[in-house]
């Protein structure tokens, strides 16, 4: 992981970048003007093969937070075994980011589900549509300000009776 | 009547003939959407066996079924599918809601799981259990053996007949309130 932050470094600015360090996980937080070309970078230069899992964290009511989503990249080189979390935010009322795809094909449905759950758009995703939820569904649940036991949505259907079956 | 019948001849009238032969070949049709279908499946393998009572052939097409079993939390996407399955079965028809989440969305209160699929389909009979165990879904089919034997008809139509009865009372009983 050390030689992977010194090639970061080497080829990014240093105020662009923000590493930090926990027991074995190490991340790298980006702004989101940058985070293309990390991961362009991280995948043909340092050797990042495997993007295992694209998430996003709603940071509505969290004390310090500075922006209101995290959008998180997983990244695993599987020849040296190492794990990076690639970080990036988000911010209310542009929720746009590129896509991954062209870089990674297993980020299609990653990126659906956190469209779905979060609704963070996707710039240039093949196929940016709902995955979990029926397409109808018009909110994003897993937003801080969606409730748990939902708007309704789930008893909207027409009561079939004896009657009519 | 005092005729003198052979030990191999039965009278009886036709409603409780339909109804014995209903009740002893009931073919389900199993609706198994979550961990609950392991324990049906469990019911259905032979240590617990419900072919001793009649219930062997789990046809997996509506059309040929007349016992729907909703094994597993329903969710909200899946409803309307379940609604389809249920309209595709011919009459008479029975539903038993097995386990937690299918009599009540379980503990899993949230967005997307429906709160008990008796809000949208017709159920007869209610399984509790987080998973019911293979002998309580067997006492369940034999509960609804109890009630076919008691309640059906042979054309079929106690259902439509008694909701139809049931709706009368409670206009009966809205009007009673208001005047």
């Amino acid at each position: 992981m050390a030689d992977t932050q010194e090639q970061l470094l080497a080829n990014f600015d240093k105020a662009l970048l923000r590493f930090s360090t926990f027991r074995d996980n190490h991340r790298v937080v980006v702004s989101p003007e940058t985070v293309t070309k990390l991961l362009s970078f991280l995948k043909q230069s340092c050797d990042f093969d495997l993007l295992i899992d694209i998430t996003a964290v709603d940071y509505l009511h969290y004390p310090k937070a500075e922006h209101r989503f995290g959008l998180i990249y997983n990244l695993i080189c599987t020849d040296r075994e190492e794990r990076l979390f690639v970080k990036t935010w988000l911010d209310e009322p542009d929720l746009t980011i590129p896509s991954a795809v062209p870089l990674w094909t297993g980020a299609n449905w990653m990126e659906r589900e956190v469209f779905d759950m979060f609704g963070i758009v996707f710039e240039d995703h093949p196929d940016l549509r709902r995955i979990l939820l029926p397409d109808a569904f018009s909110a994003y649940p897993l937003r801080k300000d969606y409730p748990l036991r939902g708007r309704g949505e789930r008893h909207n259907f027409q009561r079939i009776t004896r009657a009519e079956s | 009547m005092d005729m003198n019948l052979p030990d191999n001849v039965v009278l009886t009238k036709l409603d409780p003939l339909a109804n014995w032969c209903r009740k002893n070949s009931l073919w389900p049709m199993p609706f198994a959407t979550a961990c609950c279908g392991i324990e049906l499946m469990a019911m259905a393998a032979s240590r617990h066996d419900i072919s001793r009572f009649g219930a062997e052939v789990f046809r997996f097409t509506p059309r040929q079924c007349d016992l729907m079993i909703v094994a597993g939390r329903v969710v909200m996407k899946m409803m309307p599918v379940l609604q389809r399955i249920w309209l595709q079965m011919p009459e008479p028809k029975w539903c038993i809601s097995m386990g937690a989440c299918a009599s009540s969305g379980g503990i899993f209160d949230t967005y997307a799981v429906v709160q008990g699929i008796d809000h949208f389909i017709p159920v007869d009979l209610y399984v509790p259990g987080c998973p019911p165990r293979p002998e309580q879904i067997i006492r369940s089919v034999i509960d609804l053996q109890e009630k076919i034997q008691k309640e059906g008809s042979l054309s079929g139509t106690e259902f439509t007949e008694r909701e139809r009865q049931h709706r009368k009372r409670a206009l009966q009983d809205v009007l009673d309130d208001t005047l």
